[in-house]
């Protein structure tokens, strides 16, 4: 499975304000995109605006797929609270978008895709008896089985302990692989293990981070890895500052 | 044992306080009669009670199933479509400034002293508090569920059913509540205004007679019946919160 690039043009405007100005930022086909910032400058207003999600911003410009076909209805968000329905089973709550949409569910793939995430057997469990790992994996589960090429992540790991939110990165860097991925995170580490491309997103536009040369999902253990870390920290405070 | 013996405390003390009153104002009995005279009368007409009761109870229960039904139907339908939104918003918010109470004699004038007039006055008491809680409810969808909805590209029809109304569940719960508590209020009116059987009309008849200890052994059958009631749509809501 294939994504397209995805590109970004314009200001983004809430009311009359520009929270972020002269965005052009292309998203590689098939690769992860990781938006870093601080609270407030947008961040997941521009992932619902890309998701197609109504919301007060808007943006003056366009997004856009590179092979000409509108993003509309191919773009899956993951969200960092997991919207799982807490009376429907785990496999239920995969199978959401076909039955919402009154299609059959496909049953053996949603078994399949639980495999995959590491929740075999737990099918028929309700979200509640989950931890707050094994609800994600539902949600990445919900979302895989959708077919949608284009994935906006918006903070969906930022709930979880260290150990289980590496585990998480890892997963889905292999689950997600080929299809275009645009993470948003507040966590440097994040973006230095998964991105391919990552941009520092402020008030005053988009500054691309530099990045080690190896490519994702990059091993915590790696010394590149925790030297990107420190200096995506270093200006991230900058900004903050 | 330890949550039982408040209740039974205050019971035992709101008796010896009743008991107390009788003796001390020398209150004739066909005013305010004692709990042994009460206690007495509802042994005596266990038969009487029990029967008349019934009569209510399956009243409250038709009505009370009328009621809950046309409620949620009304509500789903309200949530469904705007346009009944526009329409029916307006008249449900007149009808509910109406006090249902006084619309008993005009509903006993159309349809008689019989069965029918208690279940319609229960019905429409109860219809209100049921539609606009499931209503609020059905429009109360968290804002993450509704982009999960429309990522998804859901049907309306299947919105409302796999999303609004597992959600609005704890609000019908309410709204049941509510219900069973106006209930029996709606069927004793009804009764009152118009009855040939019944505990309200069993009331009516033996407060006629000066048979006061009756109608207080009616009043305490009339409790019982109202806490069984709340007991069982209690439960019911309990159920639906934890759903």
């Amino acid at each position: 499975m294939s994504g397209a690039a995805l590109h970004i043009r314009g200001d983004l405007r809430l009311g009359g304000r520009t929270l972020c100005p002269a965005l052009d930022l292309t998203c590689p086909g098939g690769a992860w995109t990781v938006l870093l910032g601080p609270s407030g400058v947008g961040k997941s207003t521009l992932a619902r605006l890309m998701a197609g999600l109504p919301g007060p911003a808007h943006l003056t410009g366009a997004i856009t797929a590179s092979d000409g076909a509108p993003p509309e209805g191919r773009v899956t968000l993951m969200a960092q609270s997991d919207q799982l329905l807490p009376s429907a089973s785990v496999l239920d709550n995969v199978t959401l978008g076909a039955r919402l949409r009154g299609q059959r569910p496909d049953h053996a793939r949603a078994l399949d895709l639980l495999e995959r995430v590491g929740l075999e057997g737990l099918a028929h469990r309700r979200p509640a008896t989950l931890s707050g790992g094994q609800r994600q994996r539902v949600a990445l589960a919900r979302s895989l089985i959708e077919a949608r090429t284009i994935v906006v992540m918006d903070e969906p790991f930022s709930a979880l302990d260290a150990a289980t939110r590496a585990a998480m990165q890892d997963l889905a860097a292999r689950l997600l692989q080929g299809r275009t991925v645009i993470l948003i995170t507040h966590d440097p580490l994040e973006a230095a293990r998964l991105a391919h491309q990552a941009h520092l997103m402020r008030g005053d536009g988009l500054h691309p981070l530099p990045l080690p040369a190896t490519p994702p999902p990059r091993a915590l253990s790696d010394p590149a890895t925790l030297t990107a870390q420190a200096d995506l920290y270093a200006r991230l405070m900058q900004g903050a500052a | 044992m330890r949550r039982l013996w408040p209740p039974v405390a205050a019971t035992v003390f709101a008796l010896t306080l009743w008991q107390a009153v009788v003796w001390l104002t020398a209150v004739p009995h066909f005013i305010l009669p004692g709990p042994a005279r009460v206690a007495s009368a509802l042994s005596g007409n266990a038969a009487l009670l029990l029967h008349q009761a019934g009569f209510t109870m399956a009243n409250l229960a038709m009505g009370l199933s009328a009621g809950v039904a046309f409620g949620i139907l009304s509500a789903l339908n309200l949530a469904m479509s705007p346009g009944a939104r526009l329409f029916l918003r307006p008249l449900m918010v007149f009808a509910q400034a109406v006090p249902v109470f006084a619309l008993a004699p005009i509903v006993t004038l159309w349809l008689g002293y019989g069965a029918p007039s208690k279940v319609v006055m229960v019905a429409l008491v109860t219809y209100f508090p049921i539609t606009s809680a499931l209503f609020d409810g059905l429009m109360r969808l968290p804002p993450t569920l509704d982009d999960l909805a429309r990522q998804m590209q859901a049907t309306p029809l299947r919105r409302l059913l796999l999303l609004q109304l597992p959600h609005a569940l704890p609000a019908l719960g309410s709204g049941l509540r509510l219900a069973a508590v106006q209930a029996p209020f709606a069927v004793i009116i009804a009764e009152w205004v118009g009855a040939s059987r019944g505990l309200g009309h069993l009331m009516l008849i033996s407060n006629g007679r000066g048979q006061t200890d009756l109608m207080f052994a009616a009043l305490f059958v009339l409790a019982g019946l109202s806490l069984g009631l709340f007991w069982l749509a209690d439960r019911l809501a309990r159920h639906w919160d934890r759903a």
